[in-house]
């Protein structure tokens, strides 16, 4: 838009630079004509001037005009034209999926439920303080984002929650939008469930037979329930869709976080009543046909502790290399991710996607499933993939032995220690580290994020340490953040069960680790884990000690760990892996490859699973096509043509081997195989 | 921000130059010639030294340039005035609105207690597309009612088209999908800045009230109520919500708050609930006293409303026909093809929900040709009220004397629709018995067949003929609707019916077209349920009608139409609409009636004694702009920001009872009035 502004005045203004040649003779002839009039040229001349104002005033009035004129233009274009055009550069759209099978005959079968997952929800101010006037019933986030730019404080302490309890502050209510508009846009343009919600109508399917299971997803599971009966809520509307329906039973949709959030509802569902829904033992069985899990991080993603241990992901990282300091001043006293980690803290639900299965998973300090993956191996039948190697084919085989990434080390202090051999670091074990000697000036204090309370000793400790794996990371944020912990500790585990008959399993914080609660006993239904890969993906994290760690937070990713031999994926400071840029393929995938497959421990009445990957390729054309319709990236995946297609068939009552059954790019089989879990 | 913020700057320096150049610089450029000595003056004497500078650089003001010269002004002073507004409304202490009475009643110690469900009435409701044909696209989920409307100005036919319904069916036209909104946005606000809901709704957060606990029942309000279950399950998801609700908030149970059509909407859910599967919910016989508390119904449209009667007739109200007295031939020209209320009409009609609003119980309730229940009604006090208020009183100063004419010529009000203003006032005796002859030879050009009404299927002579039958009460109005548009209610009398029932054990009651007639259904059996009839009171309201034929019927499509010219000086005819008293859109007598005495202690419609209240609200017109639509408006939608009226809605969902709320509260005749009509309870 000021793109536009900014260019078209200059043509505008052209005419009148030149003008004063031509017009010259245009009064010379004016004068002449004129000439019996004595008074007019010297009007004309008094005429001439223009003020600096009236010159502003000109422009604006310009800029206004052309403004309104494109504008009108636009509005009044038929809607078919950028369709029109890029059919005429790139040939025919191919239809989309909704319209195709709705040729093809399919019709509205089963209801569905779509599950959000983490951020994606709109969050709406119900009750707030003085600061947040006349946003009652607006959206604070999602929508336009408008009251972050005005009033960030106010915005920021009304996204808290409570620091003990992990529910509303008092005097604050802020609560999930309800409906298919919860989530439908994240922010304007931005689609998250809008394309599928639109393909689905296509073959018939419309409000009475689609819910959107909108919950606050900042609180834990069980809280959901606790404060707004959430749960209670998508029990009660699965059971009148699945009633409306003549019996069929709902196939449910869960993205991302949700796809936790559901494996907890199952759980809940047919707990007893006190702490559960009491549905009895049979009601997934009851009504649920399917659950395609899309992006699910079953297992945990790595991304969470950054944001957890530093507030910051790869894309921070990036724009602090680019522009340090930016983030860190003081500057204007913005402390952003100072508040962003204070705020992201009082969150409960980030503490469940902390990694699960500690070391038998997530690998060891030597060892992890994806080592030797190499994206160059997989890529190189697609030459345009957009990931972290080049072609480098020829890398001998002994140096990919010796490059071999320790993924397993999810953190690790200095670039060199994350690629040394386990038997040369040197580790102090900071959990008997003393905290006190509280060096942090109280000037911080508004900004709370535990770590005045640890003291320089109890980072120093953190620091020698060196390295993390997954089950170590626990311990870590344990030792960083205790307060946080010990409520996230309440509501979630990240174990992996021994005896998944022992009763402590019933406690419902055990309800959406799948490594230690069994799947609800329904053989007929299905269980899809459909996720994108061949997008590097967040996996393992170089950190350093900040440099000045007064009054900031004093760890973050050391940006300047880059390696050269693209293969091993370290790029800023972050290992990366296959995934779709998000969840990493093993976290999505594990469970449906292995964890779940067949007759298991974890999946006593042998539910069937299906695994279908969808293989990313970036838009080809940036402008006419927006996200792509072939992406397979953690949220544009919500586009992907194919994805949307297998969730309709399986909507109108296919099954997983109509689909064509497992449907896999990248080596999760083979990852899994590696995995020494006893099923 | 950045653009306004660099306008600002300029702008302050733009009152001291340039005001007087704006002032004059609005006329054509031929006469820049003359402007210009004054402009030039004042430049010179501030800008000597420029002068002589320019003078070198010798540039024209022509037309454009000046043009957007004063386009620019104009922008410039908008926003500075935009953003000044933007930035002092919330701190200016002239424009603080008083309290809300949330805020009030919460520091009184009011919380939360039982779950809310308001029902939505006609029209205000949201609807979207979910499914249309080719003209139609972009809109897929967009709203095609409530919202901006602006797709109604940008393709018209398309858009009328998407909202009817199936002419046989009443249900969707294949190919095309269009359902109600669904939450709280159905009808918060109907269009952007007019509430409906949304004041109440805030209100009710400030004592605790969010998502879980506040439910908004929309539904598709143009379906008859029990299609709205057949395609939509609206009734079972109404259901399932109310049980959740009750569950959920600890075994509370749910007020009920239904406004307008949603009152006979939410009648209907009673008897619906309760009744056996096949045609009913199944909830048993004890599921509302179970889970109902009160209902609370805001302008109950409880049996009809007159209005109804002037849309499907002529699809006009007494707006229309008061815009056609000042401008005739607006709506009747063709010019551009515009078929205004044409459209209207055929739209309107394939919505059998208008059906469910026509006056229930014939001349007993409604009056007959001598004899209505509000006669004697005084529209003076009404109009001298609103005529000091104004300040322009022309009239009042005789209005005794007026009074006492009053008491010789009452108002026929019983006469619903007449045909002429002398036959609205006649004696009965003088009127012919109404024979309505199916002599249907269709004579009606085909020309104007393409806006489908049904007039084109009616001859000039039976057309004449129902002129000449002159006036028509509420029983025999449904007659002459029959007549007029026979396939409409054929198919809306399987749906609604408005009689009054002689023995309410007929098991033919148990059928659903009975159930939103509170004439022919009981209540349920709810001991220790409440229901409120809330409504404001002091409005002119639509009564009956006077009409006429339509002059020229060459290729006229509805040949009647209100009236305009019929003023009665003396009466509460005006523009051809007689007047009663009610919220402008309901009469008070079907607002008020049930509350009043059908239902009033153990009758035959409400077996089991529920309590019922009437709380009328006396309408004020608002003392100031800034108050918006009044916060003491009795008016049929403005109500719901009535401060006294939210606060009753939030005492009783906060636990009081009819009696701690004080009972009745009364202003017009209504006890009255239900004292003369002759029912058997």
């Amino acid at each position: 838009m000021s793109f536009l502004r900014r260019r078209k005045p200059p043509e505008n203004q052209k005419p009148t630079h030149p003008q004063p040649e031509p017009e010259l003779e245009e009064e010379d002839n004016k004068k002449k004509e004129l000439t019996p009039n004595k008074k007019i040229p010297k009007k004309a001349e008094e005429r001439v001037k223009w003020s600096c104002l009236d010159n502003c005033c000109w422009f604006v009035g310009c800029v206004c005009t052309v403004w309104w004129g494109l504008l009108f233009l636009y509005n009044a274009m038929p809607a078919s034209i950028p369709q029109f055009v890029s059919e005429a550069i790139t040939g025919p759209w191919p239809d989309p999926p909704g319209v195709k099978l709705h040729k093809e005959g399919l019709k509205a079968k089963h209801p569905v439920v779509f599950v959000p997952g983490i951020v994606t929800g709109g969050l709406e101010l119900w009750e707030g303080h003085q600061c947040a006037e006349g946003l009652f019933r607006k959206r604070l986030w999602g929508g336009t984002f408008g009251e972050v730019y005005k009033r960030p404080l106010c915005w920021v302490e009304h996204m808290s929650l409570n620091n003990e309890t992990g529910l509303d502050p008092p005097g604050i209510r802020v609560r999930p939008v309800p409906g298919l508009v919860a989530a439908d846009y994240f922010v304007p343009g931005y689609f998250v469930w809008a394309v599928l919600i639109a393909n689905l109508a296509r073959i018939g399917y419309e409000e009475k037979t689609m819910h959107m299971a909108a919950y606050d997803w900042r609180i834990s599971f069980q809280n959901t329930e606790v404060r707004d009966q959430t749960l209670s809520r998508i029990k009660s509307n699965i059971e009148l869709m699945v009633a409306t329906n003549g019996g069929k039973k709902a196939v449910v949709v869960p993205h991302s976080m949700g796809a936790l959030y559901f494996l907890h509802f199952m759980k809940w569902v047919e707990a007893p009543a006190p702490m559960g829904g009491g549905g009895g033992p049979d009601w997934c069985a009851k009504h649920i046909k399917a659950v395609m899990n899309i992006g699910g991080p079953f297992l945990g993603v790595p991304k969470s502790v950054s944001g957890l241990f530093s507030a910051e992901a790869r894309d921070i990282a990036v724009a602090r290399a680019i522009a340090p300091g930016a983030l860190d001043k003081d500057l204007f006293h913005i402390q952003t991710l100072q508040y962003i980690m204070k705020m992201t803290r009082t969150w409960d639900s980030t503490m469940s996607m902390i990694p699960k299965g500690g070391d038998t998973i997530w690998g060891g300090l030597d060892w992890s499933p994806e080592e030797g993956y190499r994206p160059s191996k997989r890529k190189k039948h697609r030459s345009n993939a957009a990931d972290c190697s080049a072609d480098n084919e020829n890398v001998s085989t002994e140096s990919k032995a010796r490059n071999i990434v320790n993924y397993g080390r999810i953190m690790s202090f200095g670039k060199d220690v994350a690629e040394a051999h386990s038997s040369e670091i040197k580790k102090i074990d900071f959990r008997d580290a003393v905290k006190g000697s509280n060096t942090a000036n109280n000037t911080c204090r508004d900004v709370w994020t535990e770590y005045h309370d640890m003291g320089l000793v109890g980072i120093k400790a953190v620091a020698e340490y060196k390295v993390y794996t997954a089950g170590e990371v626990v311990d870590l944020l344990n030792f960083v953040a205790p307060k946080m912990m010990a409520r996230g500790n309440a509501h979630f585990s990240y174990g992996i069960a021994d005896d998944l008959d022992d009763p402590k399993y019933a406690h419902y914080k055990y309800w959406s680790n799948p490594l230690e609660t069994k799947l609800p006993n329904a053989p007929e239904m299905e269980i899809y884990s459909m996720y994108g890969v061949g997008i590097p993906t967040e996996r393992a994290y170089v950190y350093r000690q900040s440099p000045s760690s007064e009054c900031y937070i004093p760890f973050q990713i050391d940006t300047s760990a880059d390696e050269d031999d693209k293969d091993k994926c370290l790029k800023d400071g972050v290992f990366t892996v296959d995934g779709d840029e998000t969840v990493p393929a093993l976290s999505a995938g594990y469970m449906c490859a292995k964890g779940w497959r067949g007759k298991t421990r974890f999946n006593p009445s042998g539910i069937k699973t299906y695994v279908r990957e969808y293989d990313h390729a970036p838009p080809s054309n940036l402008l006419l096509e927006g996200r792509g319709t072939e992406s397979g990236a953690h949220v544009d995946i919500m586009g992907n043509f194919a994805l949307i297609e297998d969730i309709i068939r399986v909507a109108a009552g296919a099954t997983g081997e109509e689909l064509g059954g497992d449907q896999v790019y990248s080596d999760i089989f083979k990852w899994s195989e590696k995995i020494k879990l006893p099923l | 921000m950045a653009s306004i913020l660099r306008f600002r700057k300029l702008c302050i320096l733009v009152p001291v130059k340039c005001s007087p150049v704006s002032y004059e610089s609005h006329d054509a450029p031929e006469a820049e010639k003359k402007e210009d000595s004054p402009i030039s003056a004042v430049e010179q004497v501030s800008e000597k030294p420029q002068v002589k500078k320019n003078k070198r650089q010798p540039k024209q003001w022509r037309c454009i340039d000046k043009c957007c010269w004063i386009i620019g002004y104009i922008c410039t002073t908008w926003w500075l005035i935009l953003f000044s507004f933007n930035c002092l409304t919330a701190n200016l202490p002239g424009l603080k609105v008083p309290e809300p009475p949330g805020a009030r009643l919460r520091r009184e110690g009011l919380t939360a207690l039982h779950p809310v469900v308001l029902v939505p009435g006609i029209v205000t409701g949201g609807l979207e597309l979910w499914e249309g044909k080719p003209c139609s696209e972009g809109l897929f989920r967009k709203r095609l009612w409530g919202g901006n409307f602006a797709e109604i100005f940008k393709r018209p036919l398309c858009l009328l088209e998407h909202l009817s319904l199936d002419n046989e069916t009443g249900l969707d036209p294949p190919g095309i999908r269009v359902r109600a909104v669904a939450g709280l946005v159905a009808a918060d606000y109907f269009a952007p800045g007019y509430f409906v809901w949304a004041n109440l709704i805030e209100n009710l957060a400030k004592i605790g009230y969010e998502g879980k606990n506040m439910y908004m029942a929309a539904y598709d309000w143009r379906l008859s109520f029990q299609n709205t279950e057949i395609r939509d399950q609206t009734l079972s998801i109404l259901k399932s919500q109310i049980e959740l609700m009750y569950l959920t908030n600890g075994r509370k149970k749910v007020v009920v708050v239904p406004h307008s059509m949603g009152v006979i909407y939410f009648l209907h859910f009673l008897k619906w609930v309760e009744a056996p599967p096949p045609m009913g919910g199944g909830g048993g016989p004890d599921w509302c006293n179970k889970h109902v508390k009160a209902i609370m119904n805001i302008g109950p449209a409880f049996l009809g409303v007159p209005k109804a009667v002037g849309s499907l007739l002529s699809a006009e109200s007494k707006d229309v026909a008061f815009l056609r007295a000042m401008a005739p031939g607006l709506f009747s020209s063709k010019t551009l093809g515009l078929q205004t209320l044409e459209h209207a009409m055929r739209v309107g009609r394939t919505w059998d929900s208008v059906i469910s609003l026509l006056p229930k119980g014939g001349e007993t309730i409604w009056g007959n040709l001598d004899w209505s229940p509000e006669e004697g009604h005084v529209c003076d006090s009404l109009k001298k009220r609103q005529l000091q208020a104004s300040a322009s009183d022309d009239k009042g100063n005789n209005s005794d004397s007026r009074r006492a004419f009053h008491v010789k010529e009452l108002t026929k009000y019983g006469r619903i629709v007449s045909f002429g203003k002398n036959a609205s006032e006649l004696p009965s005796s003088q009127f012919s018995p109404l024979v309505f002859k199916g002599s249907s030879t269709n004579s009606a050009s085909v020309s104007c067949g393409k806006v489908w009404t049904e007039y084109n299927e009616m001859s000039h002579d039976s057309i004449r003929r129902v002129a000449e039958n002159k006036a028509y009460t509420a029983e025999t109005v449904m007659d002459l609707l029959r007549l007029v548009a026979p396939k409409l209610m054929q198919r809306a009398e399987a749906q609604f019916s408005h009689g009054i029932a002689e023995d309410l054990d007929d098991p033919k009651y148990n059928h659903y077209k009975y159930w939103s007639n509170p004439l022919e259904t009981k209540l349920p059996n709810a001991p220790d349920m409440e229901i409120y009839c809330l409504y404001g009171a002091g409005l002119p309201t639509e009564r009956s009608y006077v009409y006429k034929l339509t002059p020229s019927d060459r290729c006229k499509s509805i040949p009647f139409q209100i009236d305009g010219s019929a003023d009665g000086s003396n009466s509460c005819l005006k523009g051809g609409v007689y007047f009663g008293d009610g919220d402008e859109s309901v009469p008070v007598i079907s607002g008020g009636f049930m509350c009043a005495k059908g239902w009033r202690g153990r009758t035959r419609f409400n077996p089991s004694g529920i309590a019922t209240y009437i709380r009328e609200y006396h309408h004020k017109a608002p003392t100031s702009l800034l108050e918006g639509r009044g916060l003491e408006s009795g008016s049929h939608v403005a109500i719901m920001g009535n401060v006294a009226f939210i606060e009753d809605v939030l005492r009783v969902a906060a636990g009081a009872s009819g009696a701690g709320l004080g009972g009745d509260k009364v202003y017009s005749d209504i006890m009255r009035m239900s004292e003369r009509i002759d029912i058997r309870l």
